[in-house]
């Protein structure tokens, strides 16, 4: 002992830093990568890899090109936003596509907002609609599941897109599931058409009860917005199960597992208290409801947390945490 | 059944004791002590010796200096070589009595044998008389003057005095040991708490790491119930183990399921908060007429080669202690007083122990060392620790942008300093460290205001002449 340190209490730190949570989400999601691959083929895994490497080169560029600030690529939350935007996209997006992406993603939701923590939208999301916007026909382009060594061959749209254009020409719901031989455990385990982190809804639970168990993020989030998913969804189709899809597609379809569980549980874009993180939950999962029973987009996860994410601020101002000895 | 605990926040570090198994075991005298004449909450004590006078253990060598003090005692038979500045542990100078040992030689009327007194004085104030003339404080950390807390204000009336047993800290093992080795005079101390408080019910609580602990001090307090009186109102509660469930704001919320109104006492609950080696230094005050001059201290870490619970003279030198167990180690870079979540680095090892000194942490670098700072990721773990309910990393935001309106708004002033809000931030944010900082500030305003307003409200008195 040469030197006696002092400081302030306390003297001993949890050990849990920004990397081991960001590590933990990517471990969530191991399972629905792998899954993805192995329902998409060779494409699916060129989709990640690009995704992942160029949202991380970016932030690399950025921090130390622009900013001129310590790399912040250490911390995981890059390669987080990478496999989020890659399984947010149909496997068959062309690479350029998914580097756009990844620009966006990275570059401009996160980076110029000021890095890690300082970003008022999903940066994955913001990559994500933006493709939506500007490349349409790549990112409603799905292709059935084909498995790893398959051939793609069968195209088609989402059971949402087919519900919503069929009930434009004047199908009825009951017609159109049936017509399509849509089924629950289809949804729950595999196979239906999306993009390649919705094929698998089982996968992605498994992930979510992953980060649960490491009190990574708290379900309140999650389960507020399904809760209101189901029952929003529920009282439009016993008022009219011809015209309104049933809570159970609602929940296993567009990508709202993926969403709820992953997205809109993200730190950064998401309230502070459990009370504003249940408000938040019950406006996205409204707002998804609106955009699909009434809106021109089939689904609509990922407009309704972006939504969200612009009010996260006020939610953060009007709840607070209940302090201790006083009312 | 899950067992109680307080109900906001909190945090799980690994208790790491160590040395729990390790019997309190009476530290030789150092050939030289230094006792503090501010050892307690409140005005120092003012010194009644000269050097070149002769004392004993358990003679007064510092009268209060005040209501808000308490009596210092020397600690040790001697000469009392000079009274002057002394650095304390953290490098502050403190008036000191230093005293140069000669013998073991007790003040006459000190009861020093090993035999149980249960039977409880019917008089409050005699009770309260003798706990002030030994010198007893609070002995779970803040040092508050004993005699004071059991002074209770006119109209105020306690209905439940808890025992703290949770010694929550990681690492410190003394409280337990107490438990162990002294069970029957905590609880006796307990009956004269309850006595000088008119009080009817007490419970001791106790975490449920310390099982052993719970099912002695159970035992000690079922066949005392046979005695009646006080005896038969004390209960024994184990409480689930999580930091900081010792602090008193948390405990009587874990007890009693009260939570202390910000700016309030414990009292305007109806409760009286003392830790267990208080009980015990108030049965050794009241039964045998000892004063608080010895301590017991745990000596621990993972790096130290020896670990131990002493009891300790107060005054003792710390670098005595250290000695006589082997030493610092090399690979030590931090000392501690007290446990790891709120005890001061030691700064200088010269310094004495102090009535309140409960342990000595040695740290490694890598056990202690602070993480690098980065972004805020909002992810809320700061609020969900805080046991008091504030949001550290909005405390943070409004300290950097000096707003001292919002900082009271939210609360700064209630921080209890325990350090959940650190010890959890995932980006190494200082953050206790801000807190504190806003803390100090906005209860440095809130008393001007408090002081203009009274000097306000002089003013506008009509003059009587």
């Amino acid at each position: 002992m040469d030197k006696i340190l002092v400081s302030p209490n306390p003297h001993l730190h949890s050990k849990t830093t920004t990397a081991v949570l960001m590590r933990d989400v990517v471990i969530a999601l191991l399972p629905a990568v792998v899954v993805s691959v192995v329902f998409y083929g060779w494409k699916e895994l060129l989709v990640l890899a690009v995704s992942v490497l160029s949202c991380v080169l970016i932030e690399w560029s950025v921090t130390k090109y622009l900013l001129r600030k310590p790399c912040t690529i250490g911390d995981w939350s890059a390669a987080v936003t990478g496999i989020l935007l890659a399984l947010n996209l149909p496997s068959t997006t062309p690479w350029w596509v998914v580097l756009i992406g990844a620009i966006v993603a990275i570059g401009v939701a996160k980076m110029t907002f000021g890095g890690l923590g300082q970003n008022v939208f999903n940066p994955a999301l913001v990559g994500r609609v933006f493709l939506l916007i500007s490349f349409p026909t790549y990112m409603t382009h799905w292709v059935q599941p084909q498995g790893l060594f398959g051939v793609d061959a069968v195209t088609g749209a989402t059971p949402l897109g087919v519900i919503k254009e069929g009930l434009m020409q004047g199908a009825s719901v009951p017609e159109l599931m049936a017509g399509h031989g849509y089924s629950y455990s289809q949804m729950l385990f595999a196979n239906i058409g999306g993009s390649a982190g919705e094929a698998c809804a089982i996968a992605l639970l498994v992930g979510f009860v992953y980060l649960l168990v490491r009190k990574v993020i708290k379900p309140w989030i999650t389960l507020s917005i399904l809760g209101t998913v189901a029952a929003v969804s529920a009282i439009f189709w016993l008022a009219n199960p011809m015209q309104f899809t049933d809570p159970l597609f609602n929940l296993l379809t567009g990508g709202l597992i993926l969403g709820s569980c992953f997205m809109a549980t993200d730190y950064v874009t998401s309230p502070m208290t459990t009370k504003g993180g249940i408000v938040f939950g019950i406006g996205i999962g409204f707002i998804t409801l609106m955009i699909r029973y009434f809106g021109s987009y089939p689904e609509g996860v990922s407009f309704a947390i972006l939504i969200m994410n612009s009010v996260v601020p006020l939610l953060n101002k009007w709840f607070h945490q209940k302090k201790y000895g006083r009312a | 059944m899950a067992r109680r605990t307080f109900s906001i926040g909190g945090v799980h570090p690994s208790d790491a004791k160590i040395s729990r198994d390790c019997k309190i075991e009476v530290l030789p005298i150092a050939p030289t002590v230094y006792i503090a004449v501010a050892q307690h909450i409140g005005a120092p004590a003012k010194p009644v010796v000269a050097p070149g006078d002769k004392v004993k253990a358990g003679d007064v060598i510092a009268e209060p200096g005040a209501f808000m003090s308490a009596y210092i005692h020397s600690s040790v038979s001697g000469t009392v070589k000079s009274i002057g500045p002394r650095q304390d542990l953290s490098g502050n100078i403190q008036t000191v009595v230093e005293i140069e040992v000669e013998g073991d030689e007790w003040k006459e009327g000190i009861d020093l044998s090993d035999t149980l007194v249960t039977d409880i004085p019917e008089d409050p104030k005699a009770i309260i008389e003798k706990v002030r003339l030994g010198g007893v404080v609070g002995l779970g950390g803040a040092t508050f003057p004993t005699h004071v807390k059991l002074s209770l204000p006119p109209g105020k009336k306690c209905e439940m005095l808890i025992i703290n047993g949770c010694e929550c800290e990681p690492y410190l093992t003394s409280d337990f040991r107490t438990l162990l080795e002294k069970g029957e005079q905590v609880v006796v101390g307990t009956a004269l708490l309850m006595q000088a408080l008119g009080v009817d019910k007490a419970t001791i609580a106790i975490e449920d790491n310390k099982p052993e602990a719970i099912e002695h001090i159970s035992g000690i307090v079922s066949a005392f119930k046979a005695k009646g009186g006080k005896y038969e109102g004390i209960e024994v509660l184990p409480l689930m183990k999580k930091y900081p469930e010792g602090g008193e704001k948390q405990l009587i919320d874990a007890v009693m399921h009260r939570q202390v109104p910000s700016g309030c006492l414990p009292i305007d609950v109806g409760a009286v908060v003392d830790n267990v080696c208080t009980a015990l230094a108030v049965y050794e005050a009241v039964q045998k007429d000892k004063p608080l001059v010895e301590n017991s201290v745990t000596v621990t870490g993972e790096c130290f080669p020896k670990q131990a619970n002493l009891m300790v003279r107060v005054g003792t030198p710390l670098r005595y202690i250290i000695d006589y167990l082997g030493g610092v180690p090399q690979e030590a870079a931090k000392v501690i007083s007290g446990g790891p979540m709120m005890g001061k680095a030691v700064a200088n090892l010269d310094a004495a122990t102090l009535k309140g000194t409960g342990g000595l942490l040695f740290l490694t670098r890598e056990q202690t060392k602070r993480m690098p700072e980065s972004s805020c990721i909002r992810c809320g773990k700061c609020s969900e620790a805080c046991p008091m309910g504030l949001e550290p990393f909005l405390l943070r935001r409004l300290y950097k942008a000096g707003d001292m309106e919002a900082l009271e708004a939210n609360a700064a002033q209630d921080c209890i300093m325990c350090g959940c809000c650190l010890y959890s931030c995932p980006a190494g944010i200082p953050l206790l460290d801000i807190v504190s900082q806003a803390r100090g500030q906005v209860m440095g305003i809130m008393r001007a205001r408090a002081a203009a307003a009274k000097a306000a409200a002089e003013a506008a008195k009509p003059k009587t002449e």
